[in-house]
């Protein structure tokens, strides 16, 4: 049986979660990554994306969060969610208003950087979308 | 002298706004529990908000550290962000806000600095405008808001950086009154830009472990410091709606007491003056039955 960790899921609102748990996937800005106990101290940004935690008894929830940041130290980690909603609370059309602004922002941009940041956030948007749909 | 017709009609209406006032004190105090509730709720992410970037400022050197941290070099220009109420009753709450942003303009205006205002919330908007009128450059409208969300205030977090982006300013302050209990609330001044407030944090020992960062440093502070400002803008407003609403019911408190003394003054008159009445109608008829 795999080693539990202390895990905090907090969005600027509310703590959503504080517990044990035995394994956390998070999407980082640079790829998704599965988070166990003893894991290296890392600070990491998270995109738009769903996070799945197994607790000790083996039940497997997640949460939809859009951007923050993870922090993992020896003690635990903690995710910083800008905001984070459980996967059964999120409504389409709140998604979709962001899918809307994203594309917004996309066609609005004017310097090639800002272009290309608003490009990312909408392909990670629509990822998003298709996994919960999925889902 | 008021009639006793007059009396009868001013102790009504007294009694009527009593209970007015009663009334929006219970109000003021369930609407309190709420706000101390969601103040409460949201300090968890800005502690850890503070612990992690503490942690990984002292990681950054100096030299790369954003902008938004260090600061322009320069203090020339000021932009302060002055947060209040939507609504008014609320005894000196917006008043003092007022003041003490009032006071630091006429402060840094006499040291020759240049000096802008955005305002949330009408009544702060209403009261400066009167004299910094033309130093108000923005408002933002909460008028609409049932809960305070983090969206709110995100707003105003981007658009103070894309003003600070634009170069429109040098130093930002945050004001907004702190809630220490249901009697006092105290106006504060915040500074947010440079973001000198994350020194008082002392990093937490990560013992001798390599934190390993992913992207580099400098791009997760230039991400996090963004939306650490859009954290301390959350708050003030937190706290300043939980300000509010202890003020209110503090001044309601008072109002519904006054007005109870009121009516026992009005009352003592209204029955002194019948009195009067009643013994100037018996002398009135003792002396007809005498005169016969």
């Amino acid at each position: 049986m795999a080693e539990a960790f202390q895990f905090e899921l907090v969005s600027p609102e509310r703590l959503l979660l504080s517990e044990q748990i035995i394994e956390v996937v998070v999407p980082g800005t640079e790829g998704y990554m599965t988070v166990m106990a003893h894991h290296a101290p890392l600070m990491a940004t998270v995109k738009p994306g769903v996070v799945a935690v197994k607790t000790p008894d083996g039940k497997l929830d997640s949460y939809v969060v859009f951007g923050g940041f993870v922090d993992i130290t020896p003690d635990g980690c903690t995710l910083l969610a800008e905001s984070a909603v459980h996967v059964a609370d999120i409504r389409a059309d709140e998604l979709q208003n962001r899918i809307k602004d994203a594309q917004e922002d996309f066609e609005d941009a004017t310097t090639r950087e800002d272009r290309a940041k608003a490009e990312d956030l909408l392909g990670q948007l629509k990822t998003l979308e298709e996994a919960i749909k999925a889902a | 002298m008021p009639s006793l017709k007059d009396l009868r009609n001013r102790i009504a209406s007294v009694k009527a706004t009593q209970k007015i006032t009663k009334a929006m004190q219970m109000v003021a105090a369930a609407k309190l529990r709420r706000a101390q509730e969601a103040a409460e709720a949201a300090r968890p992410y800005s502690q850890r908000m503070a612990a992690v970037l503490a942690n990984i400022a002292s990681n950054v050197d100096g030299d790369d550290a954003p902008v938004l941290m260090s600061g322009t070099g320069k203090d020339d220009v000021h932009l302060l962000v002055v947060c209040t109420s939507e609504r008014g009753l609320c005894g000196g709450f917006n008043a003092q806000i007022a003041r003490l942003a009032r006071d630091h303009t006429r402060r840094l205006l006499a040291d020759g600095k240049t000096v802008k205002i955005i305002t949330v919330g009408k009544k702060g908007a209403d009261i400066l405008r009167r004299d910094l009128g033309k130093n108000i450059i923005d408002h933002v409208n909460l008028r609409e808001v049932k809960t305070l969300g983090f969206v709110n205030a995100d707003e105003i977090g981007h658009k103070i950086i894309t003003l600070f982006n634009e170069g429109a300013f040098d130093v930002a302050t945050l004001f907004y009154s702190e809630f220490k209990s249901v009697i006092a609330q105290i106006p504060t001044a915040q500074q947010l830009i440079p973001a000198s407030a994350i020194g008082d944090v002392e990093p937490e020992s990560a013992g001798d472990a390599v934190y390993e960062y992913e992207p580099d440093p400098a791009a997760i502070l230039g991400d996090l410091i963004p939306r650490n400002i859009s954290v301390q803008v959350f708050r003030a407003l937190l706290e300043n709606a939980a300000s509010e609403q202890g003020a209110r019911m503090s001044a309601m408190d008072n109002a519904t007491r006054n007005a109870g003394d009121m009516i026992n003054k009005l009352t003592m008159s209204y029955n002194r003056q019948r009195q009067a009445q009643i013994t100037k109608e018996l002398i009135e008829i003792i002396s007809g039955a005498e005169a016969l």
